[in-house]
């Protein structure tokens, strides 16, 4: 799968190590969630009431629209939150805990 | 006195940060962004670097003087960035960063909290790869990222032209600007514009740069829908003499202007009043700034005035906190600026015409349309209950029926829609049909939040190190 955005300016930051669903992916010390996600995927995540695809709206943290799972259960605004190394981005809700 | 707090760092809360602080008050300034600038003065994040000059051009200045001024007063100030104002009771604000909660007395109070895109739902708005006009150029500003390779700016804005120069300066291909506005009312609104010549002659200069690039350019058209499977491929579109058209890309973005983040406002009981020229409900302030009870309000989250306004009425705004304090106030000479402020709006009230709301696209949206995008409800879905026997004559009680604007956004998104669609289907005014009162929590905050180092947090295994 190709990513949404494109990268105009390459980043001269390290890289970090993250996963989507498991899979590892490149990104930036410096890029948002959703800037990372959507630099490898075409989505971020699945809308809660439809079984449409979004990839966030209005980028500036008004919409709500790009809030993601993460594997320890608690979820982040992707526009407005920084990756870390090791970051595993759920665009499901995860399995939890019997 | 325990000072005054600022919500938000953008042009008019650190303009009035800068004239409270030169008179010796304390004061606080809390922002969601990670540094100062807000939407407009967006700072490239670490790692980017791109040529300030080339990018912004004549607002380069502008840029490099605000974060000039910001520098300054950084460590005079008791800044609070990636800070959520999430609510107000009892002079308080209450704030969650990174998790942690917190408030904030205040003497005087004054809201910046800017503005957003102003956008209407349009078939498969919600499609990966649609996205607001602002929205691209601040992933642009920020990030050093295009939404797209092959990208159409479309809506009806000024930006428009703006934001299309600049991502075609960054190496996207512009497939096309489609504005909805004809031609005719933008040379109709040319009095008004030229309240501020210079920022009309550089408008005219983005139009005519994209023409001479052999972007294609259409104005009065009709948006029919954004197409694609998995992600937005096309947008179909009625040129002005009504032919059909189609034009393939793999990124939207658009806007129909700016519209003021209210809910801060209404939580803190600023009333409300109808603005005929941008049919919305804005908040109610004197020509400085004062909304009664040591509430201010400046900038884009008052009125759209663009920037160079949001500056002016910020220090106003703090002009009128020193008066109410007794605090003679020293070098600022309020009539000139009342009068700029004045021009600047008569040149958004001619923007509002040249660059039009387009009701009627609203008015004749299809039933399918998903007007609520948080929760996913259709035109279709508003129109029946509205119809209905005792059905809901106003916003707040079609959305208590139907969820339209009870989603994360809080209607952010689909209000003003919502409100259209409701006159509409009633045959009365807009202004009867209300306005979405704003809730706290205004943004999504955690179910369990505990002040930093509290047992509480503890318990949950929460470090107390900022973030």
């Amino acid at each position: 799968m190709t990513g949404r955005l494109v990268r105009a300016v390459a980043p001269d930051a390290p890289s970090v190590r993250i996963r989507i669903d498991g899979e590892e992916v490149t990104a930036y010390v410096g890029d948002s969630v959703l800037v990372a996600v959507l630099a490898a995927r075409s989505a971020l995540r699945r809308h809660e009431f439809s079984s449409e695809m979004r990839a966030g709206f209005c980028l500036m943290g008004a919409c709500q629209d790009c809030w993601v799972w993460l594997d320890d259960y608690s979820r982040v605004r992707a526009c407005t939150t920084t990756v870390a190394d090791g970051m595993h981005v759920l665009t499901r809700p995860p399995d939890f805990p019997a | 006195m325990t000072g005054v707090a600022i919500v938000g760092a953008g042009p008019a809360g650190i303009a009035a940060a800068d004239a409270l602080v030169a008179h010796g008050v304390a004061v606080t300034v809390i922002d969601e962004g990670r540094e100062a600038g807000g939407q407009i003065y967006r700072r490239a994040r670490e790692g980017i670097r791109f040529d300030v000059d080339a990018l912004l051009g004549a607002d380069a200045a502008n840029y490099r003087g605000f974060h000039q001024t910001f520098a300054r007063l950084r460590d005079r100030v008791d800044y609070r960035p990636q800070t959520l104002v999430w609510g107000i009771a009892d002079r308080r604000l209450h704030t969650l960063r990174a998790g942690k909660a917190g408030n904030v007395a205040f003497d005087a109070l004054i809201l910046a909290t800017g503005a957003t895109d102003r956008v209407l739902p349009i078939p498969g708005w919600t499609l990966p790869g649609v996205f607001t006009l602002g929205g691209a150029q601040v992933l642009l500003k920020e990030h050093g990222c295009l939404i797209g390779r092959r990208v159409v700016f479309c809506g009806s804005s000024p930006l428009l032209y703006l934001a299309a120069k600049q991502y075609r300066a960054m190496g996207a291909e512009i497939v096309a600007v489609l504005d909805t506005t004809p031609l005719a009312a933008k040379i109709g609104a040319a009095p008004d514009l030229l309240a501020a010549p210079q920022t009309f002659v550089r408008g005219l200069g983005y139009m005519n740069a994209l023409w001479r690039a052999n972007v294609q350019l259409h104005h009065g058209v009709k948006l029919a829908a954004f197409e694609g499977a998995g992600g937005v491929e096309r947008v179909r579109f009625r040129d002005r003499s009504g032919r059909e058209g189609t034009v393939a890309c793999d990124a939207v973005a658009y806007g129909f202007g700016l519209k003021p983040e209210t809910q801060l406002a209404d939580l803190a009981g600023i009333e409300f009043r109808y603005d005929a020229i941008f049919r919305q409900w804005l908040p109610h302030a004197d020509g400085e700034g004062r909304c009664g009870s040591g509430v201010y309000i400046a900038g884009d989250g008052a009125t759209i005035g663009g920037a160079q306004a949001a500056a002016l009425t910020g220090e106003l705004a703090a002009c009128a906190v020193l008066e109410d304090f007794n605090i003679k106030i020293d070098g600022v000479v309020r009539p000139v600026m009342r009068r700029k402020v004045a021009r600047l709006r008569r040149f958004q009230r001619g923007l509002a015409r040249a660059f039009a709301w387009p009701v009627d696209a609203i008015r004749g949206l299809d039933d399918s349309t998903m007007v609520c995008r948080c929760e996913g409800v259709t035109a279709g879905e508003l129109r029946a209950s509205i119809g209905a026997d005792f059905g809901p004559t106003e916003v707040n009680r079609l959305k208590a029926i139907t969820r339209c604007g009870m989603g994360r956004c809080q209607g952010r998104f689909c209000g003003l829609a919502a409100a259209e669609l409701t006159a509409h289907a009633m045959n009365t005014p807009l202004s009867t049909a209300g306005r979405l009162r704003g809730q706290a929590p205004v943004k999504p905050i955690p179910l369990a939040i505990s002040p930093a180092g509290s047992a509480a947090a503890a318990a949950r295994g929460e470090t107390s190190a900022p973030a």
